[in-house]
């Protein structure tokens, strides 16, 4: 018989939690999973989908922003490396954010009917979108070498930037599922958000060339703000060699944002997740 | 203690009601509460009100109980078990659990609908917390259990519903926890599915470990548990042996009405031609004071003023179930009665009513077609159930459960 002695009581200190979370990483996995399988079920091209969405993206958006919007006569480089870093980093954030903001609504029958600690199930979203990302970094690859061009070192720092792209989406994904068990309002306004925020973020143009179109260096400021364009600059820093310059402008409030976002949401969720039961 | 597996001391859940919008309100409906908070903090208090769920809960569980929960709908069960696997927090007290537990609050929790009965295996398995090589050990034992090889790679949105209860069942089946918690899961599923679940938790207290279990059939209680508790409005009624507790239980709910008695002859029930003085149902028995079970064999006795004289009367007893069907209905031979007091009795055998509730009414007829008066609803009372020789828990069918008609069977040929 095992003699361990677990206590319920109506506090539970952080480490337990921790050691809780370690504990059903299998559980975790096999959710990851479980969304992985289900996401192409009954679809002819299966997994084809995650190869076409971010190429015919990409695509588009080189044309739109490159030829309609003539942002591509001043680049060294064929103008669809330089959108690709992007659309990477866009598509990961917008279907890791909505995925995470509706996932406890999504497995209220798990929530409601066995116990297991509640972060796994925002946690285990990443997952699908992680391979979305590896799938389009294959393809960024194979853009590299249709057009001949070498990306240098600087590349080995991807999986960093894919990391705290994450990080990024991570602190307002938790606080957005905790909202939407009580608010389903959050299901309405995160597309939107999502729709409205790819054009404040510099996906299909580059950060330097809005710096010259902003009249007052305030909104400029502001719009550095936006932790996506952190996570793109430094993207595109890493991906495309010596084209793109470091840019702190935009990376330390990145940093900061994660810090703060990542703290503040971890508590929110504590301290809300054991009332999800109650409201969902 | 060292035998205790699960020590519950104080433990209460409360919920706070919010008058207004309750859970469906909007995040307007929040913005607007909150702006009133702020502009005028001592009105917003009024609208709370507290719900508490389980108060002061206090138990001891040993290793190798079989604790029945039972208690009315809403008593805090389901609270309780919910408590208990953690699902939700208490709001004071302490629960320690020695061992590994598992609860069963549904039979598939987690199953995917697009996924195939082999992943979904896999995915359930992992939600009630066996590891993966506990799951491929009893991958094929599932699979067999669940009666589904055919099948196994078939997404389970194709299953037809007893297939997939029945994988969920054997899934669950599979888990080895030192302590199972099972809810009224039991309802669903055919009889034969019941029997081999109910088959199962048998073996899992069998084997020494401790089942705690929640269901409205008594009669399954009864028939698994050695140890009951009730719960009524959150609060521990009755905490010891299943027969006592049961009793208890049935003691409490059933709106037994035995007898009704009448002394002032203006407000008694009736008119101007009859009015009922008292009505009585005797059981007659001496093995069970306070309940019936069907075993009992009981009286109606009743007695009326008569205001009229000469008046030809017949009275008509009739016996309704719980759901307002009527079972029976018998009478006398009209007489002529003079004014004064009329009683009337009719015996009604034991071994005849199924188990259930049931009420009596009473109509009194003058000149054998006219009803002067009905009286309803005089009589309201229960039968317990009671069988032996028996392994079969569900529910025995029918209104009647006659032992009069006796079904008689002999080895008629050897082969």
């Amino acid at each position: 018989m095992n003699s361990k002695e677990r206590i319920i009581t109506a506090n539970k200190s952080t480490i337990d939690y921790i050691l809780d979370i370690w504990q059903s990483k299998e559980l975790l996995w096999i959710l990851a999973k479980r969304d992985i399988l289900v996401k192409y079920k009954q679809t002819i091209l299966g997994v084809g989908w995650s190869v076409f969405r971010p190429l015919i993206t990409t695509i588009v958006m080189a044309f739109a922003f490159g030829k309609i919007g003539s942002l591509d006569t001043n680049t060294s480089i064929p103008f669809i490396l330089v959108v690709a870093p992007g659309v990477i980093v866009w598509l990961f954030f917008s279907q890791s954010l909505l995925n995470m903001s509706m996932s406890i609504v999504m497995n209220a029958n798990l929530v409601t009917k066995v116990f297991f600690p509640r972060l796994i199930i925002p946690l285990s979203t990443v997952f699908l979108g992680l391979v979305d990302v590896l799938i389009s970094i294959g393809l960024f690859i194979f853009l590299c070498v249709y057009y001949q061009f070498l990306p240098d070192w600087k590349i080995i720092f991807v999986p960093v930037f894919v990391l705290l792209t994450f990080f990024a989406t991570f602190g307002i994904g938790l606080i957005t599922a905790v909202l939407n068990v009580k608010f389903r309002d959050i299901g309405q306004i995160i597309p939107f958000i999502i729709q409205f925020g790819f054009f404040i973020s510099p996906v299909g143009y580059l950060t330097s060339s809005a710096a010259s179109k902003f009249s007052n260096p305030l909104a400029y400021k502001i719009f550095l703000l936006n932790p996506v364009t952190g996570c793109i600059d430094a993207m595109r820093w890493a991906m495309l060699g010596d084209f793109a310059k470091f840019n702190w402008e935009s990376f330390l409030p990145l940093i900061a944002f994660i810090i703060v976002t990542f703290f503040v949401s971890f508590r929110f969720f504590r301290k809300h997740e054991n009332s999800f039961v109650d409201y969902i | 203690m060292s035998n205790t597996v699960l020590h519950i001391e104080n433990v209460s859940k409360r919920y706070i009601l919010n008058q207004k919008g309750n859970s469906n309100d909007d995040l307007r409906d929040t913005i607007t509460r909150m702006t009133t908070k702020v502009l005028k903090p001592s009105q917003s208090k009024m609208e709370k009100e507290e719900f508490w769920a389980l108060r002061n809960i206090n138990m001891e569980v040993k290793q190798g109980d079989r604790l029945g929960l039972v208690g009315a709908n809403g008593a805090g069960k389901s609270t309780l078990l919910k408590v208990l696997s953690q699902i939700t927090q208490p709001t004071s007290g302490i629960v320690k659990v020695r061992g590994r537990m598992a609860s069963l609050l549904e039979v598939g929790t987690g199953f995917h609908p697009e996924l195939t009965g082999r992943e979904n295996i896999f995915l359930n398995g992992a939600i009630l917390g066996m590891q993966k090589s506990e799951i491929i050990k009893h991958f094929d034992a599932i699979v067999d259990f669940a009666g589904i090889e055919k099948f196994i790679d078939t997404p389970v949105k194709r299953y037809s519903s007893g297939m997939y209860v029945r994988l969920g069942f054997a899934i669950a089946a599979h888990l080895e926890p030192e302590i199972l918690v099972v809810d009224e899961v039991l309802a669903v599923g055919d009889a034969d599915f019941q029997k081999k679940s109910i088959g199962k938790m048998r073996d899992v207290s069998n084997s020494g470990r401790t089942l705690i279990f929640v269901s409205h059939n008594l009669t399954a209680v009864q028939g698994l548990c050695n140890k009951g508790a009730y719960l009524r409005s959150g609060e521990l009624i009755k905490y010891g042996k299943i027969d006592e507790v049961v009793n208890e239980y049935v003691k409490n709910v059933s709106k037994f009405q035995l007898t009704q008695n009448w002394e002032d002859r203006e407000k008694a029930p009736g008119n101007d031609f009859v009015r009922i003085k008292s009505i009585h149902l005797i059981p007659k028995s001496d093995i069970l004071q306070d309940n019936f079970d069907t075993r009992t064999a009981f009286e109606i006795s009743f007695e009326y003023w008569n205001l009229v004289s000469d008046a030809e009367l017949n009275v008509s007893i009739f016996l309704y179930s719980m759901t307002g069907e009527c079972i029976f209905n018998v009478g006398d031979d009209a007489k002529i009665y003079q004014k004064g007091i009329v009683k009337s009795s009719c015996n009604i055998p034991g071994d005849f009513l199924n188990d259930g509730s049931y009420y009596i009414s009473i109509m009194i007829v003058r000149d054998r077609i006219a009803p002067v008066y009905f009286f309803e609803d005089a009589l309201a009372f229960d039968i317990l159930d009671h069988r032996e020789g028996t392994d079969w828990y569900g529910k025995w069918p029918g209104s009647i459960r006659p032992k009069m008609i006796v079904v008689n069977s002999e080895q008629k040929e050897l082969l």
